[in-house]
């Protein structure tokens, strides 16, 4: 009894692929069908990536999600149509277009919602998802109890079915990749304009109605053509993951567009590829979760807004801060000696720093050159002081300003102060003082 | 300009537009899901002139200057901009959008914020020339804002992005520019490159409408003034207007009549929420 969990565990084992398994794959060369959806899984990618820049910067994600919902219906509905107008109801571009049309219908919902109630996009988006969802399923319940026949493949939308991907669908992902880009790259300067301010769009006589609506149609049409790829509940992630990946490594908007596209297009091909070579692994699900990962990748390690750059610029304030507060103490009590070791013991004692902190203190101020000597002799240089001198003044400065203009009890300010004055810049502090020297100017607000 | 009494809708003489005036606004009532936040409104803007508009909060400036500029729709009412329909004069207008208004947070840099002043200059799907970008860049630097061109724009201090924001509107060269706040949390220094900025649009012909919430600067910076609290409680030149008695009927008791009175067809909806 103990030992059939195992032997059953031990079945499912994966097979690893040889390395010239995964060189055919990875070069397009391992068989026609594997090669198709490939490249339609990659174009795929690509376009909604590029297209879900504009959803997200326009802060549509909630409505992608919700159109991409709606397009269930249409499926079951395009599905039974067709069989009883004598098709065989399995004709995909029949089953797209009414995918299409309940997407559209779905859209039109959202709009007719915003205009005459009081909700705001996030419910608004949440009915269209909930109840577009529900009737698709009702409508393909209803297909496989009354018509079974050819409706086994109808639940492939939902989780998508891209190993059954057509030569065909490759040539519809790429046509879509194509008209994507090309009005991406002709229309740059409105949807940037349109996305970022809306209102001056509009007052520049920029139709800012019929570029929202031209994006909602790309983005159905994406979502349309990854129901294959990717499956309906997917299909989101891929218009939404590629552009937020793309963000976290670049200001530039052109940038983002053109990294959304290579992000989503590396994901779609490699899951394809890992989809092919490991068996019994869905490609959507296997496209998403690679996505996912470049997605935490960028999180984690992107050079400017990535969360462990920012965790390194905080410890360096923090560690800048302390040591100022060491210099501003050594110039304050004016040791004769300036040694750090004192000033150090003083100031540790004072602000209640860890342990562990002292030495780090000390080797940052050697590294600026406020702090020079070895073992037992290090002494605080002049520059060190100056800088000492330079906090104690904007402290003054500080405390001045809020007890004189901001209305601050004397009391209060301790804490702003001990923040504010190291990072005072240079043209702030002449604004400081210029504020202390003219009494009775209406008094700016600064930011604190 | 006379100081004006609000006159009824359908009561009031038909408007004498005239095509020297670039702001002509007859019997202008707004309302927000049926509240109503500008009742009547008749006004005529002097042209080349600075023109302050001031009142309480919630007292509709910032819906008036929208519904000037076709954002908000009207429910009734006509606005004319040198006797034409906006559509027409739209090339002649400039807009400085409040700067809460966008989410800074976008990739974009200064430049290329300033640029977009150019769009309606460039046209559709055409890339911005290096003489449009040229242009930008001096408008950047009328605003002392050309050493940060190349600055990401959620880098850059509020002052610094209302700049920003000024910049692009003077690259629309316009003659007529709306203004929605452009002073609000603004540092010392922004507030005089923006008061310095009117005064150059004021010299080269220009009319600027804007939305101002200090009083104490109002006879400093501008020529005329708008007194607006749901309706224009006067308006003219700031000499005239800008007095004691017309302030506190601006700002005194806070709910008026109209005020109750919008509040009761509000509440004929009922709202969702």
């Amino acid at each position: 009894m103990i030992d059939a969990p195992l032997a059953s565990l031990g079945q499912v084992v994966d097979q690893w692929p040889t390395v010239a398994e995964v060189i055919a794959v990875l070069t397009l060369r391992s068989g026609f069908n594997t090669t198709v959806v490939t490249i339609g899984t990659t174009l795929f990618g690509l376009a909604a990536g590029v297209i879900g820049v504009f959803a997200l910067l326009r802060k549509r994600a909630m409505v992608t999600d919700a159109l991409s919902h709606a397009t269930l219906p249409g499926i079951g509905l395009a599905f039974v149509i067709a069989v009883a107008l004598g098709e065989t109801g399995k004709s995909l571009p029949i089953l797209l277009l009414g995918a299409a049309v309940t997407a559209a219908v779905g859209a039109a919902c959202l709009q007719a919602i915003l205009r005459y109630t009081r909700l705001h996009e996030d419910a608004a988006s949440g009915i269209v998802l909930s109840v577009g969802f529900g009737a698709g399923i009702v409508v393909l319940s209803y297909v496989q109890a009354n018509m079974p026949a050819g409706a086994a493949g109808l639940k492939g939308f939902i989780y998508g079915q891209t190993a059954a991907m057509g030569a065909r669908d490759a040539v519809f992902m790429g046509v879509t990749a194509v008209i994507s880009i090309l009005i991406v790259v002709a229309m740059l300067k409105e949807l940037s304009l349109v996305s970022f301010n809306d209102a001056f769009a509009r007052v520049g006589g920029i139709r800012v109605g019929l570029v929202d609506f031209g994006v909602m149609v790309l983005v159905v049409v994406v979502t349309v053509a990854g129901l294959q790829a990717v499956g309906l509940l997917l299909v989101v992630a891929m218009l939404i993951i590629p552009p937020v990946a793309a963000r976290f490594w670049t200001e530039r908007l052109w940038l983002m567009v053109v990294l959304a596209g290579v992000i989503g297009g590396m994901s779609g091909y490699l899951g394809a590829s890992v989809s092919a070579l490991l068996p019994r692994k869905p490609a959507g699900a296997v496209i998403v979760l690679l996505a996912g990962a470049i997605f935490a990748l960028s999180l984690l390690f992107a050079p400017a807004r990535g969360v462990i750059a920012a965790a390194v610029r905080r410890v360096r304030l923090r560690i800048q801060i302390a040591a100022d507060h060491a210099l501003e103490s050594a110039f304050e009590s004016r040791d004769a000696e300036s040694d750090l070791a004192v000033v150090l013991q003083r100031v540790a004692a004072q602000r209640g720093w860890p342990r562990w902190l002292t030495p780090i203190i000390r080797s940052a101020l050697r590294r600026r050159g406020f702090a020079h000597g070895s073992g037992a002799a290090i002494l605080i240089t002049g520059a060190g002081l100056e800088r000492g001198a330079e906090v104690c003044r904007n402290h003054a400065l500080w405390t001045q300003y809020l007890v004189g203009y901001a209305d601050v009890a004397t009391n209060h300010v301790d804490w702003s102060v001990d923040q504010v004055e190291h990072v005072l810049s240079g043209q702030l502090i002449a604004e400081l003082e210029g504020e202390l020297i003219a009494k009775g100017i209406a008094v700016p607000r600064v930011p604190a | 300009m006379t100081p004006r009494s609000p006159t009824p809708a359908g009561l009031s003489a038909l408007p004498e537009h005239s095509a020297d005036s670039p702001l002509s606004v007859h019997a202008m009532t707004v309302a927000y899901h049926r509240k109503p936040v500008l009742w009547d409104v008749d006004y005529d803007a002097t042209p080349g002139k600075l023109i302050a508009i001031v009142g309480p909060n919630g007292a509709g400036k910032s819906t008036f200057i929208k519904a000037c500029l076709g954002l908000v729709p009207m429910a009734s009412g006509s606005v004319e901009f040198w006797g034409q329909a906006y559509r027409k004069a739209r090339r002649r207008v400039g807009y400085v959008p409040q700067r809460e208004s966008v989410d800074w947070d976008f990739p974009v840099s200064a430049l290329d914020v300033a640029c977009m002043g150019r769009y309606r200059a460039i046209g559709w799907c055409r890339p911005v020339s290096k003489a449009h970008r040229q242009a930008a860049l001096e408008c950047l630097d009328r605003v002392g804002m050309a050493d940060f061109a190349h600055r990401q724009i959620n880098q850059l201090s509020g002052g610094q992005q209302q700049r920003v924001f000024l910049a692009r509107a003077l690259a629309q060269e316009a003659d007529l520019y709306f203004m929605d706040e452009p002073f609000a949390g603004v540092d010392a220094s922004t507030e005089q490159a923006i008061v310095g900025v009117l005064r150059e649009l004021r010299e080269s012909g220009c009319t600027v409408v804007v939305v101002h919430h200090d009083l104490q600067t109002v006879e400093q910076y501008f020529d005329d003034v708008i007194l607006l609290n749901m309706r224009i409680v006067a308006s003219g030149p700031v000499a005239d207007v800008f007095t004691q008695d017309n302030l506190h009927k601006t700002y005194g008791g806070r709910l008026t009549l109209l005020a109750e009175a919008a509040e009761a067809i509000a509440r004929t909806d009922r709202p969702v929420r």
